[in-house]
C-alpha cells in the first residue's frame, strides 16, 4: 500500500482543509491580538458560538432555502431538457424561440423577483419559480448542443441502417449528449441555489420569507454580526455540497468513456 | 523475370445471370453515372458485374470516384443514370433489405459509451432483433475478430486495429452478403494493416462473402483481392482490369514470393498511367 502522503485521494482533501485551517488559524489569531470588535467583524470562533447558539432557527431556514433550491433545480433540469428536445427537433422551433430563451437568461432575477412574488400569492411557489428561471438557460443550452453535437460518421451509420428517428435519439442523441448535460447540471445547481437566496432577499425584505437570506436580512436590522457570518457559512456550504454531489453523479455515469472524466493512467 | 503471370483481363460483362467464371453476380453495375450537383461528372456511365464470392478492390488516384462507385453499390447514393441490379440466390432483390450489405468505414465509427458488445449488436438492435436472438451472433462475430477477451471493455481501452477490429465484427453480425469497405485500414500502421488484411483474407475465405473493398494501397489490393479494378479521374472511369491469380487463402508466403512483387510492379504501372492526363485532352 502506498504512504497517505502519497495517496491522490488524500492529497486531494488534505491539501486544502489544510489552506482553511491555517486561513482561519491567521484570521483568529490576528483579530484576537487586534481585538476587532465582534459588531464589526467576528472571528470564527463568535461565527462557531453564534452557530449553535442559533442552531435550531438556522437549520429551519436552512432547509427552507434548500427545498426551493432543489424544487427550482429539479423544475429547471425537467423544463430545460424538455425545451431543449424540442430545440432539437426543428430548426424552426429553435430559431423562433431561442432568442427568448437568451431573454430570460439576461433578466436579472432581482428585477423580476418582485413583480413574482406579487403575482404569486404562496411564497414558497413565488421563489421557486424565480429560482428555476435563474437554473434554466444552462440545462437548455448545453442540452441542446449536446443534442447536437453527433458523431457525423455514426449518425451516417444509424442512417444506413434505417434507425428511427425515436432509436437514432435514444442510442444515439442522448447518451451523446450526456457530458453537456452534467456540464449543465453543474452550473445549474449552483445557480438554482443564487437564484434561492435572492429571491429570498427580494420576498424578506416585504418580510414574507424564512430562509437563509432573510436570517441573513433579520440579522442585519439587529446587528447580530456573527449570526449574519453564520448563515452565510451555511450558505456555502450547501453551494459546495451540491456542486460535490452534481461532480459524482458525473462521474458515476461518465467515468467509463468520456474524456472528462477519465483519469490519466499511471 | 519470366514468372509474370499474365494479368488477365475482366470483360465488361453485363446482363447475363451468369460471370464468365459460372458464379451468379450479387451486383450489377448497368452504365450508371454520377453527375455532381455542380453539373462535373463522378463518374462516367460504367458497367461492372461483382461475382457471388469474389474480393474485388478499387484502387485509383484520387477523385477518380471508387468511393462513389462504392457509395453506389452499397445503395446509399443513386445513379444519375443506368441502374444497379442487386441479386440473391432465388434472383430477388436485396438492396433495399439493409441487413444483407454491411458497410465499413475508414473509421471505426463506434459508440464511446457502449461495451465493445453493445457497439456490435447495434445493427440487429436497430434491426428490432431480440437480445436472446442475437447474443450468440454477437458472440460468434466478436470471435471471429479475435476479440472474446474484450466484449466487455469500452472503445477507448482498446487500440486503433481493435477498434478497427469491432468495426469489422460489427458488418460481420448482420451476416451479410455483401461486404462494402472503403478504406478501413487506412490509418493504421503498417504492421497492424497487415495483421488486419492476413484476418480479413482468412474471414472472406471462411465464409465465401462477397467483398467490395476500396484502398490507396497497392500491395493490400494486390494480396487481397480475386479482381482489380484500377481507376481514372476526370470523369471517373474503370481504367483497367486485373485478376490476381493465386490460391487461396493466402498467407505470409504470397506476400513474400517474386509473383507478389511482379504484381505489385505492374499495379504501380498502371496507377501511374490512370494517373496522366486523359491523352485525347481537355474534357469537361
Amino acid at each position: 500500500m502506498k504512504p497517505l502522503l502519497q495517496s491522490d485521494a488524500f492529497v486531494r482533501v488534505a491539501a486544502p482543509v489544510a489552506v482553511g485551517i491555517v486561513l482561519f488559524g491567521l484570521w483568529e489569531g490576528s483579530f484576537r491580538l487586534a481585538s476587532v470588535p465582534v459588531y464589526l467583524f467576528p472571528k470564527p470562533s463568535d461565527i462557531f458560538i453564534s452557530l449553535v447558539q442559533h442552531g435550531p432557527s438556522l437549520l429551519r431556514a436552512l432547509l427552507v432555502t434548500l427545498r426551493v433550491t432543489l424544487q427550482a433545480f429539479v423544475a429547471a433540469t425537467v423544463i430545460g431538457t424538455l425545451i431543449a428536445f424540442m430545440f432539437v427537433q426543428s430548426r424552426a422551433i429553435e430559431v423562433s424561440l431561442f432568442p427568448y430563451a437568451v431573454l430570460l437568461q439576461v433578466t436579472p432575477v432581482v428585477a423580476i423577483a418582485p413583480l413574482i412574488i406579487i403575482l404569486v400569492k404562496n411564497t414558497q411557489i413565488s421563489l421557486t419559480i424565480c429560482a428555476t428561471l435563474v437554473a434554466l438557460f444552462p440545462i437548455i443550452s448545453n442540452t441542446t448542443l449536446g443534442l447536437r453535437s453527433v458523431d457525423p460518421g455514426l449518425a451516417n451509420y444509424f442512417r444506413m441502417n434505417r434507425a428511427s428517428r425515436l432509436k437514432t435519439l435514444i442510442k444515439l442523441r442522448i447518451p451523446g449528449a450526456l457530458p453537456y448535460f452534467f456540464g449543465g447540471l453543474r452550473i445549474s445547481s449552483g445557480l438554482a441555489l443564487i437564484g434561492a437566496v435572492v429571491a429570498e432577499f427580494v420576498a424578506g425584505t416585504g418580510g414574507r420569507s424564512s430562509g437563509l437570506a432573510y436570517e441573513i436580512l433579520d440579522a442585519g436590522f439587529t446587528l447580530d454580526i456573527p449570526r449574519m457570518f453564520a448563515a452565510l457559512f451555511l450558505i456555502t456550504l450547501t453551494g459546495v455540497l451540491l456542486f460535490t454531489v452534481m461532480a459524482a453523479l458525473s462521474r458515476l455515469a461518465l467515468s467509463n468513456w468520456h474524456e472528462s472524466e477519465i483519469r490519466a493512467e499511471t | 523475370m519470366n514468372v509474370l503471370p499474365p494479368p488477365c483481363a475482366f470483360d465488361h460483362d453485363t446482363g447475363p445471370r451468369t460471370t464468365s467464371e459460372g458464379r451468379p453476380p450479387v451486383v450489377e453495375v448497368l452504365s450508371a453515372e454520377k453527375l455532381f450537383p455542380n453539373r462535373t461528372r463522378g463518374l462516367a456511365p460504367i458497367d461492372l458485374t461483382i461475382a457471388d464470392g469474389e474480393f474485388l478492390t478499387l484502387i485509383g488516384p484520387s477523385g477518380c470516384g471508387k468511393s462513389t462507385l462504392l457509395k453506389l453499390i452499397a445503395n446509399l447514393i443513386e445513379p444519375t443514370d443506368g441502374r444497379l441490379l442487386w441479386w440473391r440466390g432465388d434472383h430477388g432483390q436485396v438492396g433495399q433489405e439493409g441487413r444483407r450489405l454491411a458497410f465499413v468505414f475508414q473509421e471505426p465509427t463506434l459508440m464511446p459509451w457502449a461495451r465493445v458488445e453493445a457497439n456490435v449488436r447495434l445493427p440487429l438492435e436497430l434491426a428490432d432483433m431480440p437480445r436472446v436472438e442475437a447474443a450468440p451472433l454477437v458472440e460468434d462475430a466478436i470471435a471471429r475478430v479475435g476479440l472474446s477477451a474484450f466484449g466487455q471493455h469500452y472503445p477507448r481501452q482498446l487500440s486503433g486495429g481493435m477498434r478497427m477490429r469491432v468495426s469489422i465484427a460489427r458488418a460481420l453480425v448482420t451476416q451479410p452478403n455483401l461486404l462494402l469497405m472503403d478504406e478501413p485500414f487506412g490509418a493504421l500502421d503498417e504492421f497492424t494493416r497487415n495483421k488486419l488484411d492476413d484476418d480479413l483474407v482468412r474471414l472472406w475465405w471462411d465464409r465465401k462473402l462477397t467483398t467490395v473493398f476500396v484502398t490507396h494501397s497497392i500491395y493490400e489490393a494486390v494480396f487481397l483481392s480475386t479482381r482489380i479494378i484500377v481507376m481514372a479521374a476526370g470523369p471517373g472511369r474503370i481504367f483497367r482490369t486485373m485478376t490476381i491469380d493465386e490460391p487461396q487463402p493466402r498467407g505470409v508466403g504470397f506476400r513474400d514470393s517474386p509473383k507478389f512483387a511482379a504484381y505489385c510492379r505492374e499495379l504501380s504501372t498502371w496507377l501511374a498511367e490512370a494517373s496522366l492526363p486523359r491523352s485525347s485532352g481537355g474534357e469537361a
